[in-house]
């Protein structure tokens, strides 16, 4: 009941279907470049210039062999108007030339099982190069977060790089699957059914290209009217879903004050806009259905009354006639195909260019060739007249230096805000000073190897990050080569071993994805093993402060304490005894480090914290 | 499912209404490639003469006909036309009668006095009695000798001297051969003879097909376009439904849970809550936008198979080939896909959530040089989904071949066939096209169903879910005859022997809780995790109903007074900082909306708020982002405590609101606190000892039972539970 209720439940709304009916006629975005984005997409399909070529090849030869049909058809059924004809008027031995008959069905289903085999092939092997495309961008997507400098997590939100992840990169891979077939087959099927049409009658053809306008007309009304209530719809259901999610979430607090009513009434009023913007866009994009099937029907007409004077006058034949309308009929699809094709390929360029914009961001400083010895170092940090700031023009700590000999313990305390993070982070190398230099050993830290740097360092932070997998696994996250008895032992020494005996499967059990099976006093004590397991010359510790029961407090303390012996240790502190038990005390405020030296030391100063130490018991004082 | 009847049923006139005029469409729809058959049968093969009723006819030529006639066809024709000739017309009309049929002028000649349709019921006969007229003029009428006619004199002229007796007995002879022949055969005869004859007669043959052509394409072009005005009305009013009854479910399911208590929201999870209202419904709504497919689908599939059927029953086998061949089709490519679709959805939220695991633990991942590790991780992820991708990708490929190799098999086989009845006379080749599109229409509606089946089982798991919180009673109910707090008692609240369990479980979370919170004084709670502080207060505000014992507010009982009365009197600071999209101002006028500007700043003050409200530039008007995600932990905390403080309750209940402060805000908030709350009385859940050291009376809890209350001092020497607290937390000399 106290823990995770406001859990942001926001997730993908994506069926397997997709988008719904008519996804394609939501409001695209623009991608700022649309043109070198392409390019650029084009240059990750360049591998695959075999298969695609091969892919063109079968789509265009399907949509062939799919247009040659009905005129072929058409043959059969003159065929069979000549013999049925000869047959009425009395010529002698007239009747229907069942052979031939036979023969053009024989070649039809040759022609429709080939087109069939092409289609299939075509979309085969396209399904595999836009797998392959797409795993690849996700693959580099992921490498990239493991490159880039932290600096970049700070203005990035993670939903945000989920979202390039899984939407922006299944759009590419829609369009590439679906959309690039569909473009060549469309244009290979407008072109061929008008070139089937002229053969058979370019009167006919002309008056069918005619009502083409009017359905292209009506398509592009249906789809822009429709585009404004589609966003409009989606705005206000993100309004709905906002507020629902807020309220539900905020459910006690809503309750406490008693804002049901206030709730409900602004919920109606967003609600009811809702309905508004909802049944007229879904009125509007089910519109496109019978406007379609009308200009189509409209076709149908047009060609069976001209094709009816047209025989009569006996330029065509009547299988001309069913061929005609046939093509009339499948004139449709590609249009309306050709008419969403701008905004499909809006939409992918602006996914493909959020993808790429991402991938094309700024890495980590190149580490150094020859990295500085690692492997015996003893534990001594200097930071030498270091200045630093997120932003350049925002230094937030100045000048400061000091010297911590190897197993010294430095407190760092200051109050929330204080920037007591950024210490950890410099340390690490996750963000680089912006002058002077921290040594460790005597070497700036920037010769050393990031990888060999930190291999010296433990952390135990309070945010206990913990992954979807068994303890084992996590707790070897520390030294992927350790083995079941080292773990062990780490465990014993983080007195996380007498606990992990009593979970269901030990040290097998899976820490489910909120690893809310394990409560955060033990999760806090898997950490603590997982650096134990590391062995680090130096150790950077989170105290916690909030959510542990009294008596895993003391297993935490004490496994701490397991820890930190004969280590060099940065603690943030929270607890006043480890606070006056360290060795150096750095009292930050405001991101810059503005007193240090020891406990009595900065007590007899009087200065802030000596403020910040006695205002604990201000009020118990009184 | 079905239950979505009772939101359908307001709508009832409307969905009957649209059901007819999805009736009319489907009719509309079918009646088509009619009379596209029409075109071809009779506009183009027939010269557009339909019937075998001829309009007029050469005197001469009708007596013959008429020898073919039983006596009741004669009578209805001598009473159907008319003759005219020069002696029988005004001069006046002869003269415009010649015009119209130029041979007049020659030979006297028959009209049609009346209208086709009145006598239809001849046309067949007349049709018979023309194909022999037609082939005995060519001298081929079989079983006849003409040889043994008179020189000179016609087989007609035989006839019409022939005793009556004779005759009969020869038509029957004739009757029993015209059995045989087809009537598609005997119309299409009959329109080469008529069309023959018109000529004789001056008609302008080419000029009555092409108005038959137009009149034929004028009647298709209103159907489809009535079709079409009727297909957007049926789509206007479904559309509203659909839309409406997601307004009015949403609104009912939200005004439900607006009223549920924690119960409620423990049992369904927040998260499913707003699952059910958001993505549930929509679910729902998708469905019954598809109402008008699910309506029209049979009736469009049986309507073409009655017609068809009725037309020509002895090609309906390869339509329901198709059919079942698509459906058998349909049925196992989704089968094997349809698991593997919800596998992608696991692992698309694998996928999720490894990502946000490496995005998360960003530092602990660098710090501990496991990059690699992640990267593996993910591969592993992104090669299943891959490949599943791949499999499913792959099967869906294989939908529109099989599509098109139903419907292109369909069209040649009904080719084949048909041309087997053509020869035989049984059908004609527009109708055959016709059937054709029938054929198409038919297993596209079958097609379009089978779709709407796979839909409709997910939006019925939706609509469960959905009625399932409908269905929900709220534990928490006011009284129906509330009592009123007296105005004497101001903040008084009372636990005695109070228990509470959740719903279902067996163990208590609280057991026999007696203590009095008195108004002015601060009462704090403190204990470990799971010890039940939180659950106790939120009992007060009646959150959750007790189980055990009375709790009283000012010595009423919660339950007899309103769940708003009893509110009014609480200021209630969460655990978290919960805060609203709002400005900072309008977060902190949620608890009461007649706040001046004075009292904010008043109670953001002594919430050390006033400090980094000032830091924004919009001060007060800053924006408060969903969720307030642009503001710090701390802040939040500050903001929420600042919001129970602009109400000026005569009860204030802090949910372990100061966790999230460091200890110098914290002392300082607690010292403001005292000096401006002085009369209320306050109740403060806290981890800190040093947050509650100066509490009047602190409640030590451990595992749901009171096992200490007294001041700091006092605990230190009685309770073991609070030392223990105390020593991991300060040390000796501190406590002292």
């Amino acid at each position: 009941m106290e823990d995770n209720k406001a859990k942001n439940p926001r997730r993908q709304q994506q069926g397997p279907f997709g988008g719904g009916p008519m996804g394609g006629m939501g409001a695209g975005e623009k991608a700022k470049n649309f043109k070198a984005t392409m390019v650029k997409l084009g240059g990750y399909l360049k591998p695959f210039t075999l298969q695609i070529i091969v892919v063109l090849i079968f789509a265009i030869g399907s949509t062939v062999f799919t247009i040659v049909g009905p005129k072929i058809l058409a043959k059969a059924t003159n065929k069979l108007a000549e013999g049925i004809t000869a047959k009425m008027s009395g010529v002698v031995g007239a009747g229907i030339d069942f052979g031939f008959i036979a023969k053009i069905l024989i070649m039809l289903a040759v022609i429709y099982a080939v087109s069939v085999v092409f289609m299939f092939i075509q979309s085969y092997v396209m399904a595999g190069v836009s797998q392959k495309i797409t795993y690849n961008f996700r693959k580099q997507i992921d490498e990239k977060i493991n490159k880039m400098p932290l600096k970049y997590f700070d203005t990035m939100s993670h939903g945000e790089i989920l979202s390039r992840i899984t939407n922006d990169v299944d759009t590419i891979s829609q369009s590439l699957s679906q959309s690039m077939t569909q473009i060549i087959t469309s244009i290979t099927a407008l072109i061929g059914i008008i070139i089937m049409m002229l053969s058979i009658s370019p009167t006919l053809t002309g008056i069918t290209v005619l009502v083409l306008p009017i359905s292209m007309i009506l398509i592009m009304i249906v789809v822009k009217k429709s585009q404004k209530f589609f966003s409009q719809r989606q705005e206000y259901l993100g309004k709905v879903n906002g507020h629902i999610e807020e309220m539900y979430g905020g459910h006690i607090v809503m309750k406490a004050f008693n804002g049901e009513e206030k709730s409900i009434e602004q919920f109606e009023v967003l609600n009811n806009k809702l309905y508004g913007s909802t049944w007229k866009a879904e009125f509007l994009s089910g519109l496109m259905m019978p406007l379609m099937m009308f200009v189509g029907n409209l076709g149908y007409v047009v060609v069976t009354i001209m094709g009816g004077w047209l025989v009569v006058k006996g330029n065509i034949k009547i299988g001309d006639i069913q061929a005609f309308i046939q093509y009339v009929r499948s004139f449709n699809q590609p249009i309306a195909q050709t008419a969403q094709m701008a905004n499909v390929l809006q939409s992918t360029a602006a996914a493909a260019e959020r993808v790429f914009e991402f991938l094309g961001q700024e890495e980590e400083i190149e580490d150094v060739v020859n990295g500085a010895d690692i492997s015996n170092i003893k534990g001594t940090v200097e930071f030498k007249d270091v200045s630093f700031g997120y932003n350049e023009d925002k230094i937030i700590i100045n000048n400061f230096s000091a010297k911590i000999k190897p197993g010294q313990k430095v407190a760092i305390v200051g109050p929330t805000g204080a920037g007591k993070t950024t210490m950890v982070k410099l340390l690490m190398r996750f963000y680089d000073v912006n002058s002077g230099a921290i040594l460790v050993d005597g070497h700036d830290i920037r010769e050393y190897k990031r990888d060999d740097l930190r291999s010296q360092f433990g952390m135990v932070l309070q945010d206990t990050w913990l992954y979807n997998g068994t303890i084992r696994e996590n707790i070897r996250y520390g030294n992927l080569n350790a083995t079941d008895d080292e773990i062990k032992a780490a465990s014993k020494s983080a007195h996380a071993h007498h606990f992990i005996k009593t979970l269901p499967d030990g040290y097998d059990l899976i820490l489910n994805e909120e690893a809310s099976n394990v409560s955060q006093g033990q999760k806090q004590l898997l950490t603590i093993a997982r650096a134990i397991l590391s062995d680090p010359k130096i150790l950077i510790l989170d105290e916690a402060t909030s959510s542990v029961d009294t008596r895993t407090e003391i297993f935490i303390q004490k496994a701490m304490e397991n820890l930190m012996s004969g280590r060099t240790s940065f603690i943030i502190a929270h607890r006043l005894s480890t606070i006056r038990d360290a060795d150096l005390i750095l009292v930050m405020n405001d991101g810059d480090i503005v007193e240090q030296g020891s406990h009595e030391e900065l007590i007899g100063a009087n200065g802030f914290y000596a403020s910040l130490y006695n205002s604990q018991f201000s009020t118990s004082e009184e | 499912m079905l239950r979505l009847g009772s939101y359908l049923k307001k709508y009832s006139i409307w969905i009957l209404f649209a059901i007819a005029l999805i009736y009319t469409q489907a009719q509309f729809d079918l009646a088509l490639p009619d009379y596209m058959a029409k075109i071809v049968d009779v506009g183009i093969s027939k010269s557009g003469i339909e019937h075998s009723i001829p309009t007029a006819i050469r005197a001469s030529e009708f007596d013959k006909i008429k020898l073919f006639l039983d006596e009741d066809t004669n009578r209805i024709v001598e009473d159907s036309y008319i003759l005219l000739d020069r002696e029988s017309l005004s001069t006046e009309d002869y003269d415009k009668y010649v015009a119209k049929y130029p041979i007049l002028a020659n030979e006297p000649i028959y009209k049609l006095n009346t209208k086709v349709k009145e006598i239809e019921e001849i046309d067949l006969e007349l049709g018979k009695a023309i194909m022999i007229v037609g082939q005995m003029s060519a001298g081929e009428m079989p079983g006849l000798s003409m040889a043994e006619l008179p020189e000179g004199m016609t087989i007609f002229d035989a006839m019409a001297v022939m005793p009556a007796e004779q005759r009969k007995e020869m038509l029957s002879g004739i009757e029993e051969k015209l059995a045989l022949i087809p009537e598609a055969a005997i119309t299409s005869v009959s329109a080469n003879y008529l069309a023959a004859e018109y000529e004789t007669i001056g008609l302008n043959i080419k000029s009555i097909q092409n108005s038959y052509l137009f009149k034929t394409g004028g009647i298709m072009t209103i159907i489809s376009l009535l079709s079409l005005l009727v297909t957007i009305i049926a789509s206007l009013i479904f559309s509203r439904i659909a839309a409406g009854v997601s307004l009015r479910m949403r609104s009912n399911i939200f005004s439900k849970v607006e009223h549920f208590s924690g119960t409620e929201f423990d049992k369904f999870s927040t998260a499913s809550l707003i699952t059910r209202t958001t993505n549930d419904v929509q679910q729902v709504q998708l469905v019954i936008v598809m109402l008008r497919l699910i309506i029209y689908a049979p009736i469009l599939g049986v309507g073409g198979i009655i017609r068809v059927s009725s037309t020509n029953s002895s090609m309906v086998w390869i339509i329901a080939l198709a059919v079942v061949t698509m459906l058998i089709l349909v049925a196992s490519l989704f089968s094997v896909a349809i698991p593997k679709f919800k596998k992608i959805q696991k692992l698309v939220d694998k996928v999720n959530l490894v990502t946000r695991e490496s995005l998360i633990g960003i530092m602990v991942i660098r710090a501990f040089n496991t990059q690699k590790h992640e990267e593996k991780r993910f591969d592993d992820v992104n090669q299943e989904l891959t490949k599943t991708n791949l499999f499913v990708h792959r099967a869906m490929s294989l939908m529109m071949p099989m599509m098109t190799i139903v419907m292109n098999g369909t069209s040649i086989l009904i080719v084949w066939f048909g041309a087997k009845q053509i020869d035989a006379g049984g059908l004609q080749i527009g109708s055959m096209v016709a059937f054709i599109q029938y054929a198409m229409q038919i297993i596209m509606s079958f097609l379009m169903l089978s779709m709407v089946f796979i839909m409709v089982p997910r939006a019925s798991v939706s609509a469960n879910r959905i009625f399932e919180i409908l269905d929900t009673k709220p534990t928490i109910k006011d009284p129906e005859k509330a009592n009123h707090f007296s105005n004497n008692n101001k903040g008084l609240i009372e636990f005695k022997n109070v228990s509470f369990s959740y719903p279902g479980a067996e163990e208590s979370v609280l057991k026999d809780i007696t203590f009095t919170a008195q108004p002015g004084k601060t009462t704090a709670f403190i204990g470990s995790t799971g010890s039940g502080k939180s659950t106790l207060i939120n009992l007060i505000p009646r959150f959750y109903d007790i189980s055990k014992g009375e709790l009283l507010v000012d010595g009423e009982n919660v339950k007899n007074v309103t769940q708003h009365e009893l509110r009014e009197k609480i200021g209630y600071v969460p655990q978290k900082g919960l805060l609203f999209s709002g400005t900072i101002a309008s977060n902190l006028r949620y608890a009461n909306e007649n706040a001046t500007d004075e009292d904010l700043e008043k109670a953001a003050d002594i919430a050390q708020a006033t400090e980094f409200i000032r830091t924004k530039p919009e001060g007060y008007e800053t924006e408060i982002a969903e969720g307030g995600t642009n503001v710090s932990g701390g802040q939040k905390q500050r903001l929420s405590i600042a919001r129970a403080l602009v109400k000026k309750p005569e009860i204030y209940i802090f949910d372990d609101s100061f966790s999230a402060l460091d200890f110098k805000t914290d002392a300082e908030l607690r010292k403001a606190l005292k000096a401006e709350t002085g009369n209320s009385t306050k109740l403060i859940v806290a981890q800190r000892i040093s947050t509650i050291i100066d509490a009047d009376q602190i409640i030590v809890l451990d595992e749901g039972e009171i096992v200490g209350i007294g001041t700091h001092k006092e605990l230190l020497n009685t309770c073991e539970v609070y030392k223990e607290i105390a020593y991991s937390q300060l040390s000796k000399e501190e406590l002292a």
